[in-house]
């Protein structure tokens, strides 16, 4: 290793900015306060490298970093390791996510550390789905560790620089650590401590699964500012457009865990336009969830629609204030006195899309 | 024996009481559950055991018991064993994704829970199952160290715990 000293080593990675856990955009994003914005990548069935990049070129406009997920459903694609090192070598950010369901300790750990030397700055702790529900249901469920314990190993492999058995790690994975919640599912009353459990874990952000019904998820929320778990955490809520009525009424039934209040259904059935129906709750959804207190972003999922992300987010304008912003910031440091005038811009924004 | 199994939720607070006697009384034998375990006296007290809490809770004999924790539902009968709280996956019903049939091991250890004298021992964070440990006794092992032997420990006090 060479030091300062000796001259500049490329290969030496940075060290995290102080108080960071790690030197990703994600983070920093969200330690300043800023809304975040991250959206799901739909894993490709192939090994061809541009299958993630052409995926990840409509996601990254609009969001701070992408979530590369781990056969979520059980069913197989590429892995979220694999998507994860891709997206990393093109500068994007990534959230990789993993899942108890395929792979022990012993392998999780592993994949961690080397996910992490290839630049990956964001690991999401999760569960899995059963095998049950997807294209090999005869495969051996492991969940070995749950994402409780996942929390707990790698916040130890990071803070103590130890692994679950103890053994020391020289370099440490600097990851700035994730985790779910599903608000809508039973034990309702449950759901708001087991984020703070999670929080105690070690999470510091949370992703979670699709939120349609606003009144669930604002009673969820008041018990999680109860508790001040929201401000131990980052907690980014799940949206998603629904392609058609039908199409809402087979996730309920086929996805685990999927809440889809009747009314919306309805809504979606009423509308002439189905899919165009769809993008315009998710719209208003983001709109309303952005109002609610101890909210730090919204997590896109859209499924096999990640062209509607882009808009979704757009039409949404919550990126716009901070754009204004960073223009406000340039505009200072230029010495630019008028700087751009904020309000103004904000209208002529509106008119423009209208 | 799922009815059996849901009523030993039902009576959790007392059987916790009964447990926390028996764990009382496996205190004083503690030099002597030290010499059996790993032995071959381990196997008669295992198979007392196997009955007895396979009779009440569906008990596999994992060998690291978190009953005193989970509201007296076995975390092991989760198709997906875990031992920290419920899935995102628990139907409207309150019933398992993975087998529908079944009410949720969370969903009744949330209900059992709140029974017990100590709600918030559900809350505290259980180790990953040791899977070397599986057949063999709980009942030795808690005699030895505790019903917490089973909880994460944390080496120091988190420096930044205020920060996320």
């Amino acid at each position: 290793m060479s030091g300062p000293k000796d001259g500049f080593d490329a290969a030496e990675p940075l060290p995290p900015r102080p108080g960071h856990s790690s030197n990703g955009r994600l983070e920093r994003v969200l330690r300043s306060g800023r809304f975040a914005v991250t959206a799901e990548l739909n894993p490709p069935d192939s090994a061809d490298p541009r299958d993630v990049y052409e995926r990840a070129m409509v996601l990254s406009e609009v969001c701070d970093a992408i979530n590369a997920t781990d056969a979520s459903g059980a069913n197989v694609h590429m892995s979220s390791i694999g998507i994860s090192a891709l997206l990393a070598r093109a500068g994007y950010a990534a959230v990789m996510q993993v899942s108890c369901r395929d792979r022990n300790r012993i392998a999780i750990q592993g994949d961690v550390l080397g996910a992490a030397a290839m630049g990956v700055s964001n690991v999401l702790c999760l569960t899995g789905d059963g095998v049950q529900v997807g294209d090999q249901p005869d495969a051996k469920p492991v969940f070995d560790l749950d994402s409780i314990s996942l929390l707990e190993t790698l916040r130890q492999m990071r803070d103590q620089r130890k692994f679950l058995s103890g053994r020391v790690i020289t370099a440490p994975p600097n990851i700035f650590l994730g985790a779910a919640a599903n608000p809508f599912v039973p034990p309702l009353d449950f759901r708001p401590l087991r984020l703070a459990k999670k929080v105690a874990a070690g999470a510091q952000f949370i992703q979670t699964n699709y939120c349609f019904d606003i009144p669930v998820f604002e009673r969820f929320m008041a018990k999680v500012r109860e508790l001040g778990a929201h401000e131990h955490c980052f907690i980014l809520a799940g949206v998603g457009p629904l392609a058609s009525a039908r199409a809402a009424r087979w996730m309920r039934s086929n996805v685990p865990g999927i809440h889809i209040p009747d009314t919306t259904i309805a809504r979606l059935e009423g509308a002439q336009d189905q899919k165009r129906e769809g993008r315009n709750v998710c719209t208003e959804l983001i709109q309303q969830i952005r109002e609610i207190e101890g909210v730090a972003g919204v997590h896109v999922m859209a499924y096999r629609q990640e062209e509607l992300v882009a808009s979704i987010v757009e039409d949404s304008g919550v990126l716009r204030d901070r754009r204004l912003k960073a223009q406000a910031g340039i505009a200072r440091r230029r010495g630019d006195r008028r700087g751009p005038a904020l309000p103004d811009r904000a209208d002529k924004t509106k008119t423009d899309e209208d | 024996m799922r009815a059996v199994r849901h009523w030993s939720v039902r009576h959790a607070r007392g059987l916790m009481r009964v447990y926390r006697l028996v764990e009382g009384a496996l205190f004083f034998v503690r030099p002597i559950a030290r010499r059996i375990r790993g032995r071959a006296l381990e196997r008669p007290v295992a198979i007392v055991e196997r009955g007895v809490k396979g009779l009440l809770f569906d008990c596999i004999m994992c060998g690291q018991c978190a009953l005193s924790h989970t509201g007296m539902s076995c975390p092991m009968n989760c198709p997906k064993s875990l031992r920290n709280g419920p899935c995102g996956g628990v139907r409207p019903d309150g019933n398992c994704e993975v087998e529908p049939d079944m009410r949720c091991v969370w969903v009744e250890a949330w209900a059992g829970a709140q029974a017990m004298t100590d709600p918030e021992a559900i809350l505290a964070v259980q180790r990953p199952v040791d899977h070397s440990a599986i057949g063999s006794s709980s009942w030795l092992r808690v005699a030895e160290e505790g019903s917490s032997g089973t909880l994460w420990v944390h080496e120091r006090a988190e420096v930044d715990a205020d920060s996320p």
